[in-house]
């Protein structure tokens, strides 16, 4: 993934090919808790959540906002994404751990996200 | 990756998770338990008009409908169908000869209990068992040739109400029960029933996508969608409702799938054809 980028920077040449290669660095970095969120091969949260920054989003779920004081507690919200329907049988939520599309460390990445909004 | 998706499709655990169906086979009380559901859900919307899908659900939609419709996108398919409803096969004999009333206002009637096979018929099974009865080559179930014939089929059945029988047959009965425990179950990645998008969910939001109601769900088909750029038979719908909760589509009017419209249409018994539909 970061050598194609690379790879393609050389090409463009310039100050393009400089923004290109920052923005490989951006998207190769391990776990990018808002592109987790946001991709509809990973989290897809827009599909049911109003989230700050998120283009066309449905409202499934309540708007994910004042994460940090709504949800102090870190395991609350890494329960919640791992397998809601622990808490609550008939949710629609996708329960992202049990299921495999989401794992621990990108479930943590998308609670740091989620802190921040 | 290709292991984790693997393992993934493995441990999908499959949930029954019957929301309003009574326990034994009463296809009478869940009618009636579906039809109390949503019209206590949804008290202003009026009965007939569940049958517009997502446009019942939502004012800014239906004035976007409202336009559309002066030029109905699924017009060249109605004409096409016409044509094709009205070209006699190699035989000299044609559709009229395979069907009651000979094929006009009748759409109504399906998905149909046959008792020589002991099957549920939807009208596009029937349409096949039609053409090959006939020495023709059967038509593909998601694909516009089938959407044309099906949408004459409707435009000819417009406004008459949903009429179908569940005879007092084991087998007709085991078919509508394996339609509602389809319904209702959960599948995919995702983990999703058709009730947890349908019943749980009509007038929400998927993205842009406003879910439509499970009551009165299939009279509007086949439908025309500006997403798909063309026509779609009931066969393409619900694999395209499987694929997005990364399960695995069935093939296009299996057993599951006529089940399932048995049921669902059953439950819309009484509410006119809308079909064919324009959506989205
Ligand atoms: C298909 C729908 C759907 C998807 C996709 C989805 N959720 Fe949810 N979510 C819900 C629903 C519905 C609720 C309401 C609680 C319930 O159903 O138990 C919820 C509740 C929540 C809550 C609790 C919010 C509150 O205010 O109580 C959090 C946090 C949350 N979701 C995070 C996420 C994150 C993060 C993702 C993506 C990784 C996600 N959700 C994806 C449907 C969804
Ligand atoms: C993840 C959500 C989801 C699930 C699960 C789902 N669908 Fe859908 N379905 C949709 C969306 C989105 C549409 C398009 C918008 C609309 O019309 O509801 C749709 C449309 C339909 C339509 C056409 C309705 C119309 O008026 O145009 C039918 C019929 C349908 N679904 C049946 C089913 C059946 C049967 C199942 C289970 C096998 C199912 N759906 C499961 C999301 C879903």
């Amino acid at each position: 993934m970061s050598q194609r980028r690379g790879v393609s920077a050389i090409i463009a040449g310039g100050a393009f090919a400089a923004l290109m290669a920052a923005q490989g660095a951006a998207l190769a970095a391990p776990f990018d808790g808002q592109k987790l969120a946001f991709d509809r091969s990973k989290g897809n949260c827009l599909t049911c959540h109003v989230i700050k920054g998120g283009d066309s989003p449905g409202n499934v779920g309540p708007e994910l906002n004042d994460m940090k004081s709504r949800f102090p507690d870190r395991k609350e919200l890494v329960a919640i994404i791992s397998d809601e329907t622990k808490r609550n049988p008939q949710t629609v939520m996708p329960p992202f751990k049990r299921n495999l599309i989401l794992n621990d460390q990108e479930i943590e990445a998308i609670v740091d996200f989620l802190y921040t909004r | 990756m290709l292991r984790k998706v693997c393992l993934a499709a493995a441990i999908v655990a499959v949930t029954a998770q019957p929301l309003l169906a009574a326990s034994g086979v009463d296809p009478q009380a869940d009618f009636k338990a579906f039809r109390k559901y949503f019209t206590e859900r949804f008290p202003k919307v009026p009965l007939n008009d569940f049958v517009n899908g997502p446009y019942s659900m939502d004012e800014g939609l239906r004035k976007q409908w409202k336009a559309i419709d002066e030029f109905p996108p699924y017009e060249f398919a109605v004409d096409q169908g016409k044509q094709m409803f009205e070209t006699p096969f190699k035989n000299g004999k044609t559709y009229a000869d395979c069907f009651p009333n000979k094929g006009i206002g009748v759409r109504q009637l399906y998905p149909m209990f046959d008792e020589k096979s002991g099957e549920v018929v939807t009208l596009d099974v029937a349409i096949n068992k039609c053409r090959e009865a006939n020495g023709e080559k059967p038509y593909d179930y998601s694909k516009d040739d089938m959407a044309a014939l099906t949408a004459y089929m409707a435009y000819t059945s417009r406004g008459k109400p949903m009429d179908i029988k569940i005879p007092n047959d084991p087998r007709a009965l085991a078919a509508y029960k394996a339609g509602e425990e389809y319904f209702y179950t959960r599948r995919g990645q995702l983990n999703f029933s058709c009730a947890s998008c349908h019943v749980q969910n009509p007038g929400n939001h998927i993205r842009s996508e406003v879910l439509a109601p499970a009551l009165g769900i299939l009279n509007a088909m086949p439908i025309y969608r500006s997403a798909w750029g063309g026509m779609g038979t009931t066969s393409r719908r619900l694999r395209s409702c499987n694929s997005q909760v990364r399960g695995t589509p069935l093939s296009a009017e299996s057993p599951e799938y006529r089940n399932v419209e048995y049921f669902l249409s059953y439950m819309a018994n009484g509410l006119p054809i809308s079909g064919p539909g324009a959506r989205p």
